[in-house]
């Protein structure tokens, strides 16, 4: 096992080499632990501390299965917090341990600049110490079982929350004033009336009659259209949160599952970037500089292990590294713009080099202004699809096994796409919080043209209604039909 | 080292084993049946609980992957760990080895049985001796040939009269080396189950199956409690017979059924191997309950003079068969309603051999 001061020498030389190079980094902060403790670590998302919920455990039981069983190893682990926390496998031979700090530098960087980090709490740490303590008192309050099972319901949803709005307010309500007040009601709306100059001619272009029926038209209208939310929110949790008559010990877990939410949504969004980042980093320092000549088996197998192809699945390691050094080598060449992508003669577009030498550069500025979604949008490219081979694969009914479907850029770069959008989850939206003028719920399914697992999607109405306490129902596309799954105690489908 | 996840590992396997919070039996998943590898290792997978979430069934949406294929190759599989295309570090599916003391206690707990308590001699070991030991002494006709020229070689080195150039080893007397034995405590085998099964022609495929799932458990439940279980097979139709495991499974007879035949030659295995006062005996008979109906009075009489007194427990249990009439069941539960060691159960479909095995071990004998 390496000494500690090994370990802090290492990194000092590495970040030494990482600055150099054009990273910049909140100071880094090393733990060395046991398997135990970095399954431990894992299985609570990187923090030392959580609130109690079994779903831990099960994490924890499968990672220290997989290690006790030589399937699987967690060399590092890293968050995203002001100073970094980096925790290292104690076992890591010294190579190990260098590429680790490495990848790590990368990783760092990415949280530092990537705008969809910008918003998050850097002080997350004691934010969820915080958020354990206050579970714990709950549980010790209202019993154990009450709470948990009040976390499993909010877990259930924790997905139906915007993350396309990076920065938000979140403790004041957006709709307070607007739709509900009675002033509005006393608001003369304003009706059509035919234009006429001269005030005699008024009565006779616009009877009083009329008027008054326009008048009546309009009120109605606007009565119809003010809906409660005004319009649809995709931050379903953040209207239960408002509205759902709960306990306020329920309002705060509610609150804390929803936090928690938003601070991991950025790493969901950004998984390819930011390992491609990661391993951009980790390859360019340890080949360049960190690597004894003795160790370099050692490093490529270990690396090797990282970015490896697995059949039917992308690995973003290996898709994010292989695009950035797509882009840097096109952006060193020139490879890009307009006049590039007019050529017609593809070997001449692939010989192409101005030597503009700009890519490194330019993956710089990508980590910076760039999420998973507009990177694969905008950087894949029908070559590079080829060449590494991406495939889609779809389900077939008859032979009942998934086959590969398309090697064509688009679909591919479409399913691709679909995956990674609204991290591959149908977008959920609250359309009105007094449906059937009952005080019910009404979600709404955005359909695009995939249907929703409706058995699961039942078991989830249960466990909002749970929250909402009066009936839910969700409007959602069944065999090309528009329908309306409903939850008051037991399940209904009505077309 | 204690750890703070301990608490929530625990509440996890909890929950798993149904012991609390059984509203999230529904979303445990954890693969099919145990197959047994090796002597005794089960393999399980990990079990996952997967909270509901509104979700798009993946069979819609497919995936996106990298590597060779054609277009329209399959994939492989039915493709179900393939469902998480470019997110996440992908979740295999791990397989994991539990012994049969895990899962029996598993079991145990997830039917609340009362650990049986061995009868009489619970802890009584046999001694062998087994001829392991290498002794100085001893008779000529346990000499041990390579071990005494090995020892002497390594005198005659030690000493300085080894000459490599000719390599001549003579044994004189202190050099022997005689086989010798050692005691080995081996425990004695405890328990004798002999299973019985009605294998005339309206025992379907899907009986076979119902007992052979009952019978696995069986098997590792009384193999948690006794330290080795012998076992014995019967199959009978009209007439009955001992088979080995593997046929007791793959036979499919035609026929009639006379169940006292199944009686008569279980009676008869008993009084040849295991003589009641050291061993725990349970028998177990499996029909569909379709018999003579002239044969039900024998086989309770045979049940009750000769077999009971001998044995722990007698257990029956009936799968339903299209044609079996069941009528062997009310005749058993009519003649032994007083006794406590004739259990009695039905076995519809998959999901009642937990009940049946519930009936058969929840009185602990």
């Amino acid at each position: 096992m390496l000494s500690s001061k090994q370990v802090r020498d290492a990194q000092e030389e590495i970040e030494g080499y990482a600055v150099a190079m054009g990273f910049d980094f909140f100071p880094i902060v090393y733990e060395m632990c046991s398997h135990e403790t970095i399954s431990e670590v894992a299985a609570y998302g990187g923090f030392p501390t959580r609130y109690p919920h079994w779903s831990f455990g099960m994490e924890y039981e499968r990672l220290a299965k997989g290690y006790g069983y030589g399937l699987q190893k967690i060399y590092e682990m890293v968050i995203n917090t002001d100073p970094v926390y980096a925790y290292l496998l104690d076992t890591n031979q010294m190579v190990d341990q260098q590429l680790v700090i490495a990848h790590v530098c990368g990783h760092a960087h990415f949280f530092k600049h990537n705008y969809m980090f910008s918003p998050t709490n850097r002080k997350m740490l004691d934010e969820m110490a915080n958020h354990a303590v206050r579970v714990r008192r709950y549980m010790s309050k209202y019993g154990v079982e009450t709470v948990e099972n009040f976390i499993d319901c909010c877990l259930t949803i924790d997905d139906l929350i915007d993350p396309h709005a990076p920065f938000i307010k979140r403790h004041d309500d957006p709709f307070v004033g607007k739709g509900g007040d009675e002033e509005d009601d006393e608001q003369e709306p304003v009706s059509q009336r035919l234009q006429g100059e001269r005030a005699y001619m008024r009565d006779f272009l616009n009877p009083p009659a009329w008027m008054e029926e326009q008048r009546k038209k309009a009120r109605a209208e606007a009565h119809e259209a003010r809906h409660f939310p005004p319009e649809p929110r995709k931050d379903v949790l953040e209207f239960l949160l408002h509205y759902a008559p709960l306990e306020s010990w329920q309002r705060d877990v509610l609150d804390i599952i929803r936090e928690e939410a938003y601070y991991f949504a950025p790493q969901g969004q950004t998984k390819i970037m930011n390992e491609g980042c990661a391993c951009w980093a980790h390859t360019r320092l340890m080949t360049k500089h960190i690597l004894n000549s003795k160790d370099v088996v050692d490093y490529a197998d270990h690396h090797s292990g990282t970015v490896a192809a697995h059949p039917g699945r992308i690995n973003p390691y290996r898709l994010g590294l292989a695009l950035l050094n797509d882009i840097e080598q096109r952006w060193n060449k020139g490879q890009f713009g307009r006049e590039w992508e007019k050529m017609d003669d593809w070997k001449a577009k692939k010989a192409f080099d101005n030597g503009a030498m700009l890519g490194k550069e330019k993956v710089f500025e990508i980590w910076q202004h760039y999420n998973d979604v507009s990177f694969i949008d905008e950087f894949l490219t029908p070559e590079f699809v080829a060449e590494h081979m991406l495939f889609g694969y779809d389900w077939n009914d008859e032979t009942e096994v998934y086959e590969i479907a398309t090697r064509d850029f688009q679909k591919v770069k479409d399913k691709l796409l679909f995956g990674l959008t609204n991290h591959g989850r149908p977008f959920i939206y609250v359309v009105d919080g007094n449906y059937g003028n009952r005080g019910e719920l009404l979600l709404q399914h955005r359909f695009e043209g995939t249907e929703l697992k409706i058995d699961e999607a039942a078991d989830v109405l249960r466990n909002v209604q749970t929250i909402w306490g009066r009936p839910v129902h969700l409007e959602t596309v069944q065999d090309e039909n528009t329908v309306i799954l409903s939850f008051d105690g037991q399940v209904k489908v009505k077309t | 080292m204690a750890q703070k996840i301990d608490a929530d590992a625990g509440r996890f396997r909890q929950i798993v084993r149904g012991k609390i919070k059984s509203q999230l039996k529904g979303y445990i998943s954890n693969g099919e049946m145990i197959g047994k590898k090796g002597r005794d290792l089960v393999s399980i997978p990990v079990p996952q609980i997967t909270l509901p979430q509104f979700r798009y069934g993946h069979k819609q949406t497919g995936g996106t992957g990298q590597g060779e294929g054609d277009v329209g190759q399959s994939m492989g599989g039915d493709g179900s760990e393939k469902g998480k295309a470019g997110q996440g570090a992908g979740q295999h599916m791990i397989e994991v080895d539990v012994t049969l003391d895990e899962l029996a206690e598993m079991l145990g707990e997830e039917l609340e049985l009362p650990k049986i308590e061995p009868k009489g001699k619970k802890n009584i070991t046999q001694q062998v001796d087994k001829y392991t030991g290498i002794s100085t002494t001893g008779p000529q006709s346990l000499r041990h040939f390579k071990r005494t020229y090995k020892q002497a070689l390594r005198r005659q080195v030690m000493s300085g009269t080894y000459e490599p150039t000719d390599p001549r080893v003579i044994p004189v007397k202190e050099d022997t080396r005689y086989r010798t034995w050692n005691t080995e405590n081996l425990p004695e085998a405890n328990a004798a189950i002999i299973y019985a099964m009605d294998v005339s022609g309206s025992m379907g495929d899907e009986q076979k199956e119902l007992v052979r799932i009952t019978a696995f458990w069986l098997d590792t439940w009384l193999k948690s409690q006794y330290k080795d279980v012998e076992r014995a097979y019967i199959i009978h139709d009209s007439t009955a017979r001992e088979v080995d495991e593997h046929t007791f499974y793959h036979t499919r007879e035609g026929g009639g059924t006379k169940i006292s035949s199944a009686f008569k030659a279980m009676n008869a295995v008993i009084d040849e191997r295991f003589p009641p006062s050291e061993w725990n005996i349970y028998c177990f008979h499996f029909s569909d309950g379709d018999n003579w109906e002239e044969d039900n009075d024998i086989c309770s009489t045979l049940l009750e003079e000769e077999m009971l007194p001998k044995i722990n427990q007698f257990c029956y249990g009936q799968v339903t068969s299209y044609w079996g009439s069941g009528q062997f069941l009310q005749e058993l539960k009519a003649d032994f309603s007083d006794e406590d060691k004739v259990v009695s159960c039905e076995i519809n479909d998959r999901d009642e051999v937990l009940g049946a095995l519930k009936t058969f071990l929840g009185k602990g004998r």
